[in-house]
């Protein structure tokens, strides 16, 4: 018997050909094409939608990495759009224009601010936890609605797109639009490596039996700890995105239904697995698209949609692709 | 006696108006197997929680091995190679019996800040990992998830984490529990091939298997040490015969964790 076993959580797929990969690969394969489609119909709104899409997905699998994987539930995860927003739009408006030392900033910030809701919130399990994160995203909030200098709670305008020099000029849309998309395969390919390292298995043990984790000998907090930091970060590069994309920063970024919107991303899409945060994102982002133009009430249709992915959808959408290849 | 590995200086822990444990004052020999008995409710577990560090005494010391440990944390705990097995299951469900057996090895090989090789190809993990496993018996289960074993193999996979952090001193907290005769007689044998390689500190209902594995017996009624000594004395004690052994046909020794 070899010891060279390979189990893992996500399930082994026997063939790389199962509904679940086909699934993601079609939906990648989709996003790849789209500025070609948009190009070809000379539609952009759909290139903007999307481009709002991958950049929500980067949160989403951040947020993902914690909670999904980590078992970590923030419900302030928007505060980190808000603080990478932030940091580009106040950065740009003081004159330094340039994504060099914006998104570092952006990302540095983010990862500071991780670093101290974790350092409090991870003390505490559960429902307590969920309300810690929640108070200091709330706190940000009203931070961000007092800085009159930055357009207070009506925001604030951001007139030049960070700069990246000549061969990066955010202002093409479909270059933007594929600055994302990298961005979002890279954070999964991180997500998919760190979950899989002795740091990820150590988060994941953590996950399943805090318990016993310390018991066999690890000092859990520091790893959660470093785990909250990394997505705090990876998140605060998805604000930085955010901001340039919109060209518009305001306090409404980071409000705490926007933490809301990246949960129920991620619980839709299937927690604890790599891709699920993609689908989960263009899901809950077309479906609110396309209810908002059916209806004014639109949420009065979304609410019940995801309460039933709740009940009866414990792996996410991924997890029902998943059910219906086995049988 | 050798010099002992594990002392405890009237240990002491109340909850609430109970007093779980009551000045308790113990000695354990390096390399042997000690058995805790007591009837239920007698605080054999707030011992184990004690020694482990998941309870903090209000009165008294615990050395290990010369060292104060008192104010340790778990963790710590373990690193110094006292380790534990749960007397109600406690496993990663979600991850297959060599997993779970890994990162027990792998909280003892440095830190786990490492972000990038995939730990389940790394053989300083796997190896030992599967040696412990193959050592209870598990070897042909490793790949397959904990929510997919039976009981009685989730008993021995609590044994196989606790040595795979290679422990001085182990702690089981009743190994037996909830365990049909012929796992029972099955988990006796794997610990006997234990003894004399580590100090083991037992607890247990199941009194045939601790008279076949103890060396030396303590016996704790309502938090306080009543006797303590060699098996035949303590099955000739008259107190200990009053106060638990004379109980215990009963037979309603596993009624507290079915």
């Amino acid at each position: 018997m070899s010891v060279a076993f390979d189990p893992s959580l996500e399930a082994a797929p026997g063939s790389l050909l199962n509904a679940r990969n086909m699934i993601v690969a079609a939906l990648l394969a989709v996003l790849a094409l789209l500025p070609l489609y948009s190009l070809v119909t000379g539609d952009t709104f759909v290139l903007t939608l999307f481009t709002r899409v991958l950049i929500l997905a980067i949160g989403a699998v951040s947020l993902n990495l914690i909670m999904g994987y980590g078992g970590m539930v923030s419900f302030g995860h928007a505060a980190y759009l808000g603080i990478g927003g932030y940091a580009v739009g106040i950065l740009a408006k003081e004159g330094i224009g340039s994504g060099l030392v914006q998104w570092p900033v952006a990302i540095a910030a983010s990862a500071l601010y991780a670093l101290a809701v974790g350092a409090l919130s991870l003390r505490t399990r559960g429902v307590y936890f969920i309300m810690i994160t929640l108070a200091f995203a709330q706190m940000i909030y009203y931070v961000a609605i007092g800085l009159d200098r930055y357009g207070g709670d009506d925001g604030l305008t951001i007139y030049k797109r960070s700069e990246l020099g000549d061969l990066l000029d955010l202002n093409n849309k479909t270059l933007f639009y594929y600055l994302c998309f990298a961005i979002l395969l890279g954070s999964i390919y991180l997500v998919s490596r760190l979950v899989n390292s002795r740091f990820g298995l150590v988060i994941r043990g953590a996950r399943s039996n805090e318990r016993r984790m310390r018991a066999i000998g690890f000092p859990t907090f520091r790893y959660k700890l470093m785990c909250f930091v990394i997505a705090g970060a990876l998140c605060g590069l998805a604000g930085a995105l955010l901001a340039n994309h919109t060209n518009f920063i305001s306090p409404a970024m980071m409000h705490w239904t926007r933490s809301g919107d990246l949960i129920v991303m991620v619980v839709l899409g299937g927690l604890g697995s790599l891709f699920g945060p993609v689908i989960g994102a263009v899901t809950f982002l077309l479906l609110e698209e396309g209810l908002s133009r059916l209806t004014e009430y639109s949420n009065l249709i979304l609410g019940p949609i995801l309460l039933l992915v709740a009940i009866y959808l414990h792996g996410g959408i991924e997890g029902l692709i998943e059910g219906r290849r086995r049988g | 006696m050798a010099r002992s590995i594990l002392q405890t200086e009237s240990l002491t822990r109340r909850f609430g108006g109970v007093v779980a444990a009551d000045a308790i004052t113990l000695e354990i020999a390096p390399d042997e197997v000690h058995a805790v008995i007591g009837p239920n409710g007698a605080g054999k577990t707030t011992l184990i929680g004690l020694l482990s560090g998941e309870v903090v005494p209000q009165r008294g010391s615990i050395r290990f091995d010369g060292a104060d440990i008192t104010r340790l944390p778990v963790y710590r705990r373990s690193q110094l190679g006292l380790a534990r097995s749960f007397q109600i299951t406690s496993l990663f469900r979600e991850l297959t019996a060599l997993d779970n057996v890994a990162l027990a090895v792998q909280a003892h090989r440095g830190h786990s800040f490492r972000f990038w090789r995939d730990a389940r190809r790394e053989d300083e993990l796997r190896k030992p990992a599967f040696e412990a496993l193959a050592r209870i018996g598990l070897a042909e289960r490793a790949g397959v998830r904990v929510d997919k074993l039976s009981h009685g193999e989730c008993r021995q996979l609590e044994i196989a984490m606790a040595l795979a952090t290679e422990p001085r001193l182990l702690l089981l907290d009743e190994p037996m529990a909830g365990m049909a005769p012929d796992e029972s007689a099955r988990m006796v044998q794997i610990l006997r091939r234990l003894k004399g390689s580590m100090t083991i500190l037992l607890i247990e209902h199941d009194m045939d298997a601790v008279f076949a594995l103890a060396d030396r017996l303590t016996v704790l009624v309502y938090g306080r040490i009543i006797a303590g000594g060699p098996p035949e004395a303590i099955r000739a004690d008259p107190a200990v015969r009053q106060a638990y052994l004379g109980e215990k046909d009963g037979g309603d020794r596993r009624d507290r964790h079915g």
